[in-house]
């Protein structure tokens, strides 16, 4: 069950982080929250709980006066291309962050649901004195410095991401989406939405969709950059666990990729037709349509497995 | 532009075909005649007992592009797998001129033929950067061909080399040493009237240019990497690549006895066909002439449906009753460079042949095994890390090169 009011202020205290709490009625928008907290000082927000259409969801927090196009700017920023964001039903409100309506609060976060939830805030925060956000309810706000909000978000295990959400860069084929490294590694499964069954892609954890190109090599792009700017491997950007270091999630992954396939492969049909043959004729149909596949996963796993002994043990000097 | 080898025919030379490094156009009716090419270099074809011979030797099904033609003509293959049989191993060499950041499909083609050399023979490779010559060709800055080199060397990485096996180099990082003691020993075998005729130079082209061909003449011959083979002098070395890089390795073998070296191998491809159809190689400076390896699955189904040159007939009636122009048909010629299936490929043929298959469901099918394709690469390449990209390309014993 997910958090409540209650349990969150306390851990927020535990944290010994300093903010001030308001009560007032259920308040469903900004500006009926305005007619209760506005006059304090400090800054109000506008959330929005947002998803795209391979199923990854955004919060998006801002202040009440930015500008924010999802369809044509974020969306292309974030590498969704042109409309690939929009809100998220109501469904996902309660499902994944499990907060009521009008509600929708970066500290919706602390829930294990919203674990792949990705938090893009508004770089305006930071000049203000304070913020006010929902703790889970809308029959209060909270105030504190966003620089307390990132002390709670990192307790959390997640990452605080700043960012000029009016800026509108060009994204094209030399200029990738600046935000790609924002956009979730895993996706949330909803039970209603359809999902592509039995995918040959095996599981969407790493999965790279059609639509998304410049996306993942935007991120490993940004993040290598990074890695390379600090020589040391205790790098500003934190390591994404991925199928090409981590043996479990490797197994994982090949598991995944052969059992549905031989799911896909065993239907009435294919019982009729090939009757006690059928695991013979499974496994040749393994082997013939997974070989390419994985030993290309092999072979990056190997090679990534060489390249960090072959980093730990060696000292490149920088290209002339 | 660069002008024909033929230069002695001045006469012929707007009607013949036109290939060497830096250009390839055919003449009138737009084919390449590959027959006309192979007698004019003096290569051989790959005949089909060849292809056997691959299969006999390395217990595995000979790769598609040999399967299918595209892999079609060599120089010393035999001498290769006979040494190879005598137990005497080689090391393979292909390389890249990183002009631009956008692979396309036909880059990769020798880089994957590669692959399957590498694993089926288990043999080392070494894999040539020439951004030196991309900065004096295509007036590029030295700081942006070596960009260019790396990021290239991220999308080679991703057709699936072992970094076991494999050493990756820059002619800007890596010239010097024994590699550039090779260059001189080879320049001093080449006059510049020699090169003149081989590359097409003239009198207006800079210094760079035509003292260019021996840094990719020598990564033939082992004792360039003295890191990688030191007391193997002895070792061959056969170089996939597309015809059109004939002409540097002619020299090479020319110049290779007299300097006390093997001649390196070579086996040779076909262009891969623009998506409008034969008449020439792809164009990184087209982007609708080809399939690229950015592309999403959504620009691989516009650009195959809208751009893809079709043999079909203009109706469907048409079509029912003539059947396909297999011959100048770009979703077949795709198909088989990248559908591993014969029997199925067969039959597209028959069908489409016939005209019982219409072009969009060749098409259809074409979408598809191309998006899989692309995606593989692309994954594969998100993982590739600019530490990866050091490990394959610093200078570094490679142990278990042969195993």
């Amino acid at each position: 069950m997910g958090y409540s009011k209650d349990q969150l202020l306390t851990r927020l205290q535990e944290l010994h982080i300093d903010f001030a709490q308001y009560e007032h009625p259920v308040v469903l928008t900004v500006e009926a929250q305005a007619k209760h907290v506005g006059h304090l000082g400090g800054a109000l927000s506008k959330n929005l709980f947002l998803k795209d259409k391979k199923n990854r969801f955004y919060i998006v927090s801002a202040l009440p006066n930015t500008k924010l196009d999802l369809k044509a700017v974020l969306s292309q920023r974030l590498g969704l291309g042109k409309g690939g964001l929009r809100m998220a039903p109501e469904e996902a409100l309660q499902e994944i962050l499990q907060v009521p309506l009008g509600c929708v609060t970066p500290f919706a976060l602390v829930n294990e649901s919203a674990r792949h939830v990705s938090l893009l805030l508004d770089q305006g925060f930071k000049a203000q004195e304070c913020c006010f956000f929902h703790p889970l309810a809308n029959d209060m706000s909270i105030s504190l410095n966003v620089r307390d909000l990132d002390k709670f978000l990192k307790s959390i295990g997640k990452d605080s991401s700043y960012v000029d959400l009016e800026a509108n860069p060009s994204v094209g084929k030399d200029q990738p989406p600046d935000l790609a490294t924002l956009v979730p590694s895993g996706s949330t499964v909803l039970p209603d939405p359809p999902e592509r069954a039995a995918s040959l892609q095996g599981p969407t954890e790493n999965y790279v969709s059609d639509n998304q190109p410049t996306a993942v090599t935007a991120k490993s792009v940004k993040q290598s950059n990074n890695t390379q700017n600090v020589k040391d491997k205790t790098a500003t950007v934190p390591h994404q666990t991925s199928s090409f270091d981590n043996p479990e999630q490797f197994v994982e992954e090949i598991l995944d990729k052969t059992s549905s396939l031989v799911l896909t492969e065993i239907t009435e049909e294919t019982i009729k037709q090939h009757g006690e043959q059928l695991g013979a004729v499974i496994s040749d149909k393994i082997r013939k349509r997974l070989f390419t596949e994985l030993k290309s996963l092999a072979t990056t796993f190997k090679n990534t497995a060489y390249t960090e002994g072959f980093c730990a043990g060696t000292y490149q000097p920088k290209r002339a | 532009m660069e002008k024909t080898n033929a230069r002695e025919d001045e006469k012929e030379e707007v009607e013949e075909q036109v290939v060497n490094p830096w250009e390839v156009s055919a003449k009138g009716d737009g084919k390449i005649d590959y027959d006309k090419l192979i007698d004019k270099f003096g290569c051989q074809r790959i005949d089909q007992a060849l292809i056997d011979r691959v299969h006999r030797l390395t217990s595995r099904p000979p790769h598609v592009f040999l399967r299918r033609g595209v892999f079609f003509a060599h120089r010393d293959f035999n001498e290769i797998l006979d040494a190879y049989e005598r137990g005497e191993k080689f090391y393979l060499y292909t390389g890249r001129g990183p002009s631009s950041e956008a692979l396309h499909l036909g880059h990769l083609v020798p880089f994957m033929f590669t692959k399957y050399l590498q694993d089926a023979f288990k043999v080392p490779l070494v894999i040539q950067l020439t951004d030196d010559e991309k900065c004096m060709w295509k007036n590029l800055s030295v700081e942006e061909c070596q960009r260019l080199a790396r990021e290239n060397a991220k999308d080679i990485i991703a057709c699936g080399f072992d970094v076991t096996k494999t050493f990756i180099f820059s002619d800007f990082d890596y010239v010097g040493g024994a590699f550039y003691k090779n260059m001189v020993r080879v320049a001093k075998c080449v006059t510049y009237n020699k090169v003149v005729g081989i590359f097409g130079f003239t009198a207006e082209d800079h210094i760079g240019k035509i003292s260019f061909p021996p840094v990719q003449a020598v990564p033939s011959f082992p004792n360039s990497f003295p890191h990688l083979f030191s007391g193997k002098d002895d070792l061959r070395c056969l170089i996939p690549c597309a015809i059109d890089q004939d002409p540097y390795f002619r020299m090479t073998r020319d110049v290779a006895p007299r300097i006390g070296y093997h001649k390196p191998a070579l086996i040779e491809s076909l262009f891969f066909p623009a998506l409008q159809g034969e008449t020439g190689k792809m164009s990184a400076s087209d982007p609708n002439s080809a399939i690229y390896v950015t592309d999403s699955g959504k620009d691989i189904k516009n650009k195959i449906n809208k751009y893809a040159f079709s043999g079909g007939r203009d109706s469907i009636e048409l079509h029912r009753q003539l059947g396909a122009n297999l011959e100048v048909d770009i979703p077949i010629k795709y198909l088989s460079f990248f559908l591993e299936d014969d029997a199925e490929l067969q039959h597209i043929k028959e069908e489409y042949g016939a005209g019982r298959l219409l072009t969009g469901e060749v098409k259809k099918r074409l979408i598809e095994v191309l998006t899989e394709l692309v995606e593989r690469h692309r994954r594969a390449r998100a993982a590739v890390t600019d530490e990866m990209v050091d490990a394959f390309m610093a200078v570094r014993p490679l142990p278990n090169m042969f195993n």
